[in-house]
């Protein structure tokens, strides 16, 4: 067995009895990238130097008796700050931008010795469904290369599926760690809204953003995610409570009440996919667990909220692309403030990077601010809403189809924004509500990786992380 | 749905160029998003709260002491920006 195939707790293990080094495990990692990457193009920045030094650190130390994430090859989202390190975010005018500080999560994994080796593609600030959008050319699906590895966090599940890393850390706005994974055949987890720091994470819509793990089973992303959780004074949304009085402590199904609304099954969903879900749910059903059809009535409402909110934050949160502080500027050519604002930025940014931001110019503008941006949050009230009274009947979680189609082929929607917006159909209502949940791969259509979400209560990260282990 | 005025006055809100054909193409691109969203419309809203999230809606204050700045950070941020005046960042006069 290859050791860039090996899961975290099998290489820890295997660190740990001796059997190979953290050196020699990192460079299996760099020898697929450099094998494959052409091809697949996961990375933007590979840190092959730097994470040999480290692992030859860790080797020494032996921090791995210690740290189950010492040693082990881990890739970043390049939206998340590592200190002198390139941080581009898939966008053009970051192409040069050196990160000054470390992310919060980027400073919490050093502490443990995990090895960070390289920086992944992604769709421009993570505003995509396929990695297509990136300046730095789209990410392929491992599976198939003819079809997207699904997005935002594209890259990060590409690399965990092609064996390029053992684990990784994307950031998911409206499915953007969850759809990727489920298109790439990998687990996903998106946590609470809160329950793992922004600090150092390049804004995409403040509300929704969360960073989340990528692993190749449910224990590595338990294993990530235990790492870079927890309160921070540096994210004012951060959570002080913990999430681990949730557990269920349960040795397997028996009892465990899981919903299944009834809006994620409808049309739209490909037919295979939905016979691969019912099966898994008559398995569960058979270990005991308690089946009960529920309904969500706002779901259909979800992406258009979604695409109004996220849109408008957006286009605040852009807002400081300005070619003054940093990035791309054209201040030199320009004669007035208003010039190098309007050249670095039509310049820096990307066609649906702009698309976003003038919509969410829209929705806030005098106007048109009550009937987009205030209905929007009033009907996102109305889904969080759906959510409370479902978990208040004593379910322990939902389970749905993480996205109604496998990946599409490449080019088949980069042309038709809104067909590829309803791609966070089956993802981005979680987002609304600040909800956990996860994407378990389950089957195949074809070639192509079929994913499973379950989604939990507010704070219930690792009830539901419990209950897909038992998948 | 939207027009190109409409077009032309967001791009300015938005600090964002536009060429002709790009205006064409938005138009017609966010015209389609406007109308998707626009199912809004039938939601009841009545009597419904703007969403919040569950923390609530309050300010988070640091306690009131001075910091140490960390001269290598503001350093390191200082050489980003592409003008610069000693440890000054340069920008155009914003009344012309």
């Amino acid at each position: 067995m290859e050791l860039n195939s090996l899961t975290i707790k099998q290489a820890n293990q295997g660190l740990k009895k001796g059997e190979f080094s953290s050196q020699e495990l990192v460079k299996s990692c760099f020898k697929a990238i450099e094998d494959k990457d052409s091809k697949i193009n996961a990375f933007i920045t590979v840190l092959e130097r730097q994470s040999i030094e480290q692992a030859k650190e860790v080797d020494a130390k032996k921090s791995f008796k210690k740290n189950i994430l010492a040693g082990i090859p881990i890739a970043i989202k390049d939206n998340i700050l590592v200190k002198n390190t390139l941080c581009t975010a898939g966008s053009k005018i970051l192409e040069k931008y050196q990160a000054t500080y470390d992310a919060t999560v980027i400073k919490k994994l050093k502490q443990v010795g995990a090895i960070l080796i390289g920086k992944t593609n992604m769709d421009e600030f993570a505003m995509g469904s396929s990695s297509e959008t990136s300046y730095f050319g789209p990410v392929k699906n491992p599976h198939n290369l003819d079809y997207v590895p699904g997005g935002s966090s594209g890259g990060s599940a590409a690399a965990v599926a092609a064996q390029m890393c053992l684990g990784s850390l994307g950031s998911d706005t409206g499915g953007s760690v969850r759809q990727p994974a489920s298109f790439c055949g990998v687990v996903g987890f998106k946590p609470t809204y809160g329950l793992v720091s922004r600090y150092g994470l390049i804004a995409t819509a403040s509300s929704f953003d969360q960073i989340g793990p990528l692993a190749r089973t449910v224990e590595g992303a338990k294993i990530i995610l235990d790492t870079i959780k927890g309160y921070d004074s540096l994210d004012s949304t951060s959570i002080k409570k913990a999430s681990s009085s949730h557990q269920l402590n349960i040795k397997n199904l028996k009892g465990v009440k899981i919903g299944v609304p009834k809006e994620y099954f409808q049309k739209g969903l490909n037919p295979k996919i939905k016979s691969i879900i019912k099966r898994k749910i008559d398995e569960m059903a058979k270990q005991g667990a308690i089946i009960e059809g529920v309904s969500l009535p706002h779901t259909e409402y979800a992406l258009a909220v979604y695409y109004i909110i996220m849109p408008a934050e957006i286009s605040t949160n852009l807002a400081r692309y300005d070619g003054i502080k940093y990035g791309l500027s054209n201040f030199k050519k320009s004669k007035y403030l208003l010039d190098v604002y309007l050249s670095s930025r039509s310049q820096g940014l990307g066609e649906e990077v702009k698309r976003r931001i003038m919509l969410g110019a829209y929705s806030l503008s005098e106007g048109h601010k009550e009937d987009y941006y205030l209905r929007a949050q009033k009907v996102r009230h109305l889904i969080k809403q759906d959510f409370t009274k479902v978990f208040e009947s004593g379910l322990d979680c939902l389970i749905t189809p993480t996205t109604p189609t496998p990946a599409f082929l490449l080019g088949d929607k980069i042309d038709n924004p809104l067909a590829m917006y309803l791609s966070d159909i089956g993802t981005a209502s979680v987002n609304l509500a600040g909800l956990p949940a996860i994407s378990l791969p389950v089957g195949r259509v074809q070639d192509l990786p079929v994913g499973l979400q379950i989604i939990g209560d507010y704070l219930q990260d690792d009830k539901i992380l419990q209950i897909a282990e038992m998948i | 749905m939207i027009d190109k005025e409409q077009i032309q006055h967001i791009a300015g809100l938005a600090k964002i160029k536009l060429t002709a054909s790009d205006i064409k193409k938005y138009q017609k691109q966010l015209g389609k998003i406007l109308d998707y969203v626009s199912n809004l419309q039938k939601v009841k809203v009545q009597g419904i709260e703007p969403y919040q999230d569950l923390i609530g809606p309050k300010n988070v204050f640091r306690e009131d002491n001075a910091l140490i700045p960390d001269t290598e950070v503001s350093s390191r941020l200082l050489e980003e920006a592409p003008e610069k005046h000693g440890r000054f960042i340069k920008t155009k006069n914003p009344l012309q």
